[in-house]
């Protein structure tokens, strides 16, 4: 046991109602090293991290702050110590200005002019630039993450935890955040980093523990490993991978969209200007982008949640904008939304009234009456040809896991037998095994010579399946490359690069031209 | 402060026993208040519970009282179960006597058998249009229908209160608010001698065997119960959400009209300005007792029924205001609300 | 027409007043997060109170409002209670907290019911009243209109210029970042929810004590109804809120004054116009989605559960 151990959790165990969050986890940070978390989404991680910060409070287990034992009960008591928090969802206010959500965290006298030139000068100083004054909602995802960390460094931090803080971010981004963080850990600071991106531990992080289940499953070098040596500690056996054969079949366009333009119905959402698209049949397009570059507007006039003018979105031909999402669907275009409890499935209902979400035009009403006995009957078949694991069709769909419960959405609308299918963030939140399968399933469904759309965050995961790529950036969508064409660094310019240049100068400063 | 923690899966067994625990500490907390009130609890009770049933004419009171409650709590429970919150029956209720009652005064003198079933579809069209007014505003214009169904129940009391002062005053009535005592053709026949049962309970029984099946079986029961749970998955699913603002505040108006009919054409006999006695209110707290489910409408419409029974018997007997009945309406509301959060959470455990 | 137009004016701000008090107090329980539909139920326990209060002690208004403040916020901690600590609809929870605060003041008021307080004499400001029209209007009035007044000021500076305010609106837009940060949101939301309750409260004692000083059963008469409206209608804004409740108080006060002015109509179709004129500005503010949206805070209603 080291004695100049800026931070060491002994034996931290958490359980929930339905969960053991943590399971005896036990680590060690030395001051001035980047350490990982490394674990699948569910492995305990966000929860551990949480205990740290007060959070969240453990039922068991000792931590130690610069080896003297202490009893974390509450953020600002953490902050109090040194210790500051980059939250995954940011936990910032939208409505209130750069200064106001930093001044909230800030245990001092009240003083926004005094506070916001403070806030110029460190952010300055490290790199990350920001106007006080700018009301949140109208940032950047990136710049926001940079008011969460200038809130930290504000407070003089000794250890800095960062929850998966490039899943939003370009790749010229990321290696931006990179030199911030090398440089706050060659002052000094230590760096606890949460994340299941491995080239990304393995370029930044000196030390790392890897998580399973709740528990530690292991310690490593991440220098001295291999992508696949990390994953195998993390999921446990060999990372799948997918396999993509040719489309055999006539292709056609089957999803055109003409020049879509609209204004967002949210205050804080981004307006689409002039989007076309055309998707093939036995294709997969993929969109890239960094959400809240109008995704959530572009799936919304697509799957018919949101009407548009009729002639500016077809399907094998025939205008269908002015169509809702019922009727599109049974035209055969289905979609797969990135909330699947609230969206996609009703969390408080189950299966079987779930398919029926859908599956209500596969014969199960009569006069107005449901069938529920036809409705199970599709939800079990859709369970288990879908392989997924629940309660049964009678199982509430929020008890299902995220991979589950995704599954359960893709077969029911595959089931539909659709021309087309839109999805959205297809493995958001999915276990490893899930997300392989979740791609695995759209690749055999385009090749069988249905058109799919997909949106995703993961570039990784876009060049895996997708044959041809797009990006939709402040609301515009660039040209369609082949994938063979095109590469994570171009995507990722196009990203950033088409992004509203003009209201953010710091953004284009430093990205290459 | 926080009590409570989510549970893994909702509890099966608070769902149905919450109601139950909800009336248990109403009358717990009820005799804490009659004892500070220096009555004896249990005499209280008595009289407030047990008394008005030792009697075969206080079945049939109970009855009269239960049914328009049941009847409005089924449309309320369509409504709510879509989160569209009319709180205003009971301005739909008075529009309905309004329209029936209009019926009965325009063919004062007719000796048709049409009359009844006249005010009763007047009645129909009365509570469904006052219905409709915020369904329209809701739909059109955005406008909350929780505040504008409940101002538009003070709009009809003042319309009743005109109506009852202005051109539909009894002549002979020495200036009292009120209309002409309708004649026995415009009143629903009697079913029980001795008593005030009339038909209109048959109204309520096919209302709730109508909403029953409906609830049960019907696929528009189900997408309103997806825009009401989840209001993105019911557009993504395709579900008109204007379809279900429309449809839930006319039908809950719909019934409350047709109580309101009920009324002035059995028990009351005219119109007056004491149609109801808040049965457009309680029938909000009867929707939720019975768990939003046709029959256990019907058992919590009869125990709100005794409870305003036994307001009339405490005012009588213990010499206690009536207004004690809508002291134990909160009381049971809250209980339920407090009960009810029970079967999604339960106490947070100390770590 | 001048001789009907300063009693219309004057009686316009006191028969604003109760919507003041209880509009902002539910503009800062609102702003939290939390709407809480029972105003008209804590004004009516605050009238009551209130009411009892002056009746006992033979000081009027000047014990009463205290005792109103006490009472509406007793009364919103039961709201809270449920609403907040058992994560119940709030909805519900406010309709509940009506119907019983309904019921319990009639039954208290039973005692009350032949009772009637002396009321309160205005107090002339010296010189400022003298000023022709604005004098009567604004410098002859009760004290408790000047209170509400100082209430309103103080509301707005808190709510645009100190820590607090910003913690309420930061609470009331994303509960779950507050919590993040480690604020005690379920405190600050009680706080929030107390204010508001003895607002309404106060609100009740003004209309028990000094604006028709007897007890007469429902005598809010829909006032917390509207006073709820109000605060959508002022898109979550003070001084929106003061013009609305003047509005209001115009309009309610028009029909005492109508046949003077030689309007016809009949005098319950002039008792219904404030409802009617609620449900006008509702759908008028209501219809521009956006700016409710902009304006609204953004976890209104919505239980929070960490």
């Amino acid at each position: 046991m080291s004695q100049s151990a800026r931070l060491q959790l002994l034996h931290i165990s958490k359980r929930y109602p339905s969960v053991v969050a943590n399971d005896d986890v036990s680590l060690s940070v030395e001051p001035g090293e980047i350490h990982a978390i490394l674990g699948e989404n569910g492995a305990g991680k966000s929860t551990l991290m949480k205990i740290i910060y007060g959070a969240v409070k453990a039922d068991a287990g000792e931590m130690l702050w610069n080896g003297r034992q202490v009893a974390i009960a509450s953020p600002a008591q953490a902050r109090k110590l040194g210790i500051g928090m980059v939250f995954q969802h940011f936990s910032l206010f939208e409505t209130l200005s750069v200064v106001e959500n930093i001044a909230l965290v800030l245990d001092e006298p009240f003083d926004l002019p005094a506070l916001a030139a403070r806030v110029k000068e460190v952010s300055e100083r490290y790199g990350l630039p920001l106007d006080p004054y700018r009301s949140v909602h109208s940032l950047s995802v990136g710049e926001r993450q940079r008011v969460e960390i200038v809130r930290c460094l504000l407070q003089d931090p000794k250890l800095l935890i960062l929850d998966e803080p490039t899943s939003v971010l370009t790749p010229q981004a990321v290696q931006k955040l990179f030199e911030t963080l090398r440089r706050l850990a060659s002052e000094g600071v230590s760096i606890l980093y949460i994340s299941h991106k491995l080239h990304e531990i393995k370029s930044l992080c000196d030390s790392a523990t890897i998580m399973r289940g709740g528990k530690v499953t292991g310690t490593a070098i991440p220098r001295d490993e291999t992508p696949a040596s990390l994953a195998r500690m993390m999921i446990g056996r060999e990372l799948p991978v997918c396999e993509a054969p040719a489309f055999t079949g006539l292709v056609k366009p089957v999803l055109e969209v003409d020049r879509l333009s609209l204004a967002s119905a949210d205050p804080f959402g981004t307006s689409l200007s002039h989007v076309s698209l055309t998707v093939n049949a036995g294709e997969i397009l993929g969109i890239a982008g960094i959400s809240g570059n109008g995704q959530a507007e572009l799936l919304a006039a697509l799957s018919g949640e949101n009407t548009v003018d009729r002639e500016t979105i077809w399907l094998a031909g025939e205008a269908i904008g002015h169509l809702d999402a019922g009727q599109r669907r049974s035209k055969g275009l289905v979609f797969v939304p990135e909330e699947r409890l609230g969206r996609g499935a009703v969390p408080a209902q189950s299966l079987t009234r779930n398919a029926l979400l859908t599956a209500h035009r596969q014969d199960m009403k009569h006069w107005g009456l449901v069938s529920y006995s036809k409705a199970k009957a599709f939800a079990e078949q859709c369970i288990a040809r879908f392989d997924v694991r629940c309660g049964g069709p009678d199982a509430l769909a929020r008890s299902l896991s995220g991979g589950n419960l995704q599954k359960f959405i893709v077969g029911r609308e595959i089931m539909l037998a659709p021309r087309l299918m839109i999805v959205a963030q297809p493995t958001w939140g999915v276990d490893v095994g899930a997300a392989a399968f979740l791609r695995q399933t759209l690749l055999d469904l385009s090749r069988t010579g249905v058109a799919i759309l997909v949106i995703s965050e993961e570039l990784e995961e876009l060049f895996e399946i997708s044959d041809r790529i797009a990006v939709l950036a402040a609301g515009q969508l660039s040209a369609a490359q082949p994938k063979a064409a095109t590469n994570a660094e171009s995507v990722g310019l196009q990203m950033s690069g088409l992004f509203n240049e003009t209201a953010q100068p710091t953004e284009s400063g430093h990205a290459p031209a | 402060m926080h009590l409570l923690e989510p549970r893994a899966q909702p509890s099966q067994l608070m769902r149905w026993t919450a109601p139950l625990i909800a009336i248990g500490a109403t009358l717990l907390t009820g005799s804490l208040l009659f004892w500070a009130l220096d009555k004896s609890p249990l005499a209280s009770f008595y009289v407030f519970f047990i008394e008005p049933l030792t009697s075969s004419y206080g079945w049939s009171e109970l009855l009269i009282k239960a049914c328009p409650l049941i009847l409005i709590a089924q449309g309320l429970a369509i409504g709510f179960k879509a989160r569209i919150y009319n709180i205003g029956a009971e301005g739909q209720l008075i529009v309905g006597a309004l329209f029936g009652g209009g019926v009965a005064i325009w063919l004062e003198g007719s000796d048709s058998g049409w009359v009844i079933p006249a005010m009763v579809v007047a009645g129909a069209i009365g509570g469904a249009l006052w219905g409709a007014i915020p369904a329209l505003l809701k739909t059109r214009f955005n406008a909350e229908e929780t505040l504008t169904t409940l101002m538009l129940t003070y709009v009809a009391i003042h319309l009743l209160s005109y109506m009852v002062n202005g051109p539909w005053r009894d002549p002979e009535g020495m200036n009292f608010p009120q209309s002409i005592m309708f004649s026995d053709n415009a009143l629903f026949g009697l079913l029980i001698e001795g008593s005030r049962v009339n038909t209109s309970i048959f109204i309520t029984i096919f209302a709730v065997l109508a909403f029953w099946l409906f609830n049960a079986r019907s696929f528009l029961a189900y997408t309103l119960e997806v825009g009401g749970q989840a209001p993105a998955a019911s557009r993504y699913a395709g579900f008109s959400a204007k379809r279900t603002v429309w449809f839930s505040l006319v039908i809950s108006g719909l019934t409350a009209g047709l109580a309101g009919v009920g009324e002035v054409a059995g028990p009351v006999g005219q119109l007056n300005l004491n149609i109801s006695p808040g049965y457009g209110f309680a029938a909000i707290i009867v929707a939720y007792l019975g768990r939003l489910h046709a029959l256990g409408i019907v058992l919590a419409g009869c125990l709100m029924a005794l409870i305003y029974l036994g307001g009339e018997a405490a005012q009588v007997s213990l010499q206690m205001p009536s207004a004690i009945t809508g002291i134990f309406q909160g009381m049971l509301l809250f209980f339920l609300l407090g009960a009810d959060a029970f079967i999604d959470n339960r106490l947070r455990r100390p770590a | 027409m001048i001789d009907h137009l300063i009693p219309i004016l004057a009686g316009t701000l006191a028969a604003a007043t109760p919507l003041i008090f209880a509009g902002l107090g539910e503009l800062v329980a609102e702003r939290s997060g939390v709407i809480n539909l029972g105003v008209e139920g804590m004004m009516l326990i605050g009238a009551i109170a209130g009411f009892a209060f002056a009746a006992e002690t033979g000081y009027g208004a000047v014990t009463g409002l205290p005792a109103g403040a006490l009472a509406g916020a007793a009364a919103a901690m039961i709201f809270a209670f449920f609403a907040l600590s058992l994560s119940a609809n709030q909805a519900a929870c406010g309709l509940a907290l009506t119907i019983f605060g309904i019921g319990l003041s009639a039954f208290i008021g039973q005692h009350y019911v032949s009772y009637s307080l002396p009321g309160l004499q205005p107090i002339s400001i010296p010189l400022l009243s003298d000023i022709p029209l604005l004098g009567p209007v604004l410098f002859r009035q009760d004290w408790v209109v000047y209170l509400s007044l100082i209430a309103f000021a103080l509301v707005t500076w808190t709510l645009a210029k100190t820590r607090l305010g910003l913690l309420l609106k930061a609470v009331g837009e994303s509960p779950e970042a507050a919590h993040a940060i480690g604020y005690p949101v379920l405190g600050i939301r009680y706080g929030a929810v107390a204010f508001g309750g003895a607002m309404a409260g106060i609100a009740g004692a003004y209309l028990s004590t000094v604006y028709t000083p007897l007890w007469v059963q429902n005598m809010s008469a829909g006032r917390g109804w509207i006073a709820v409206a109000l605060v959508v209608f002022a898109t979550w804004k003070p001084t929106r809120l003061l013009l609305g409740a003047y509005l209001f108080g115009a309009v309610t006060i028009l029909q005492f004054h109508a046949q003077g002015l030689g309007i016809d109509v009949p005098v319950q179709f002039l008792a219904a116009l404030p409802y009617v004129a609620t449900i006008v500005v509702l759908v008028v503010i209501s219809r521009d989605r956006k700016l409710l949206q902009l304006n609204l805070p953004a976890s209104l209603g919505k239980p929070f559960l960490p």
